[in-house]
């Protein structure tokens, strides 16, 4: 075989394997995914004012999820801040749905006293995500945030990172567990079970894009704010009428 | 020429060498990397459909209401209309696929109702609320109450027992000397069947113009000529009537 003759084998070849790629498309073939505008961006609100406490959104959710039913493994969960005259803030979780309050304060040194329910915020900017070394966690098409429980190796780097403590290890698979919006539940196009439960309508679920979705109503009639804004995580869980007080 | 054509011996068996080490390389990675990471996308496509998949347990007022007719109409019209069925009875999906073995509970008992009703000062104003260990101790909650349909024995004598986030509004607005009753028309059945009976609204500009209207006798409001003021527009869509922005001093400087 002399040079001439190897040149024009190779390129031979070469064009052949050209040819097979240009036949069997782009590589990477761009999903059929459906116009931009028909894609969901799916958030919730919150209406402190209504909130009751009285934690059946959290029972639901541990119901629906599987989530273990000892406390401190919760998805979603509710606070309350008691806030006292000389400026203290006190901060206590309700996890579940039971008839016992937490103590209640003196009435005349409480300022003022509300419930905040919490859960994952799926920010646009997810600082778990960032932090994940697996590639465990990532953002859907319609920003839910989800935790690939198969590839998720438990090492709580996610649940360190997480600014508002929406993250727990769960005991039984060894893997780090969260709120999903209830995935399976809004893809049939029912409400999340926290949101199903809610006796006051305090917790509302929609698609931020359309404008007919009750999250929107609640963004145009009330003046909404998100926790933590300055850390630019651009959280999806909407409140209305949220006190300075809460972290 | 004959010579140069056969690859020396050891090129060759560094040929073989390599085709072992690409193919075991092959080999390896079809079975170690997991099928979704080939998958085209950032996505994890088996992630979503897993999570997808899995059953949901509660089954959604609506389909309640497919087979509890009765029950749902009574519940719309009363103070649990916002309230699930499925917030008392658990969740209902199994009931719903097999509704002749598997019957939801219903609890009955005091520890249930107080998940809700128990006093909690953090609790919003005009949220009915009893100590449990006052009101009428060891007696079931149904006894007196009907949970689909649930009334207070004493019916609320202020409107802001029920709509105290309009009241607290009201009160540090120029409308706060107002009773409610001056522009709405409350039906005596509206404290106890509120869905029912309903309050009036006014439907008009020239109701606002009974004090606002240049003519009108009441001093104190500040005035508009109701007739062209906003246009088309009626006055709500602009001013909210619990809380117009129109304060005294600047209507004083004006």
């Amino acid at each position: 075989m002399d040079r001439r003759e190897l040149l024009r084998r190779l390129l031979a070849a070469a064009g052949g394997v050209f040819a097979l790629g240009a036949s069997r498309g782009p590589l990477h073939e761009a999903e059929p995914s459906p116009a931009e505008t028909e894609t969901p961006a799916y958030g919730m609100g919150v209406d402190v004012d209504r909130c009751i406490g009285c934690g059946l959104c959290a029972s639901a959710c541990k119901a629906e999820n599987g989530v273990p039913d000892e406390p401190f493994y919760v998805r979603t969960w509710v606070e309350r801040y008691v806030i006292r005259r000389d400026g203290t803030v006190e901060v206590s979780s309700i996890v579940k749905a039971a008839p016992e309050r937490p103590p209640a304060e003196a009435e005349g040194e409480v300022l003022r006293s509300f419930f905040v329910p919490k859960l994952c915020n799926h920010c646009a900017h997810p600082p778990c995500v960032q932090v994940c070394p697996v590639g465990a966690t990532f953002t859907t098409d319609d920003g839910v945030v989800l935790v690939d429980e198969e590839r998720c190796i438990g090492c709580r780097y996610c649940i360190q990172a997480c600014p508002y403590g929406a993250r727990y290890l769960h005991p039984v698979t060894k893997t780090a567990d969260k709120c999903t919006f209830c995935y399976h539940r809004i893809q049939r196009g029912l409400l999340p079970a926290c949101v199903e439960v809610c006796p006051t309508q305090a917790r509302v679920f929609g698609d931020l894009k359309s404008a007919a979705s009750p999250l929107v109503r609640l963004r145009r009639t009330r003046k909404t704010f998100v926790l933590k804004p300055s850390l630019n995580t651009e959280p999806k869980v909407f409140y209305a009428g949220l006190d300075g007080a809460v972290r | 020429m004959s010579r140069s054509r056969r690859l020396p011996d050891s090129v060759a068996r560094l040929l073989v060498v390599f085709a072992f080490l690409a193919g075991g390389a092959v080999l390896v990675r079809s079975f170690v990397v997991p099928a979704s990471l080939k998958e085209p996308g950032h996505h994890r496509h088996s992630t979503m459909a897993r999570e997808a998949a899995r059953p949901a347990l509660y089954a959604g007022s609506e389909t309640c209401r497919d087979c509890h007719d009765d029950v749902a109409s009574r519940k719309a019209s009363g103070y649990h209309r916002g309230l699930a069925c499925e917030s008392c009875h658990g969740p209902a999906r199994a009931h719903v696929d097999d509704p002749g073995s598997v019957t939801p509970p219903a609890p009955r008992t005091r520890a249930f109702c107080p998940v809700c009703h128990a006093y909690d000062p953090a609790r919003p104003t005009g949220f009915p609320q009893i100590q449990p260990v006052l009101h009428n101790p060891r007696k079931p909650c149904a006894g007196c109450h009907d949970p689909h349909d649930p009334r207070p024995p004493e019916l609320p004598r202020e409107c802001g027992a029920c709509h105290a986030a309009i009241a607290r509004t009201k009160a540090v607005s120029p409308h706060a000397l107002l009773p409610c009753t001056t522009c709405h028309d409350v039906p005596r059945e509206h404290r106890s069947v509120p869905r029912v009976a309903k309050a009036t609204k006014p439907a008009e500009k020239a109701f606002c113009g009974r004090c606002h209207a240049e003519r009108s006798p009441v001093a104190e409001a500040p005035k508009v000529d109701v007739e062209s003021h906003g246009g088309k527009y009626v006055c709500w869509d602009c001013h909210y009537p619990h809380l117009p922005e129109a304060h005294p001093w600047t209507a004083e400087s004006s």
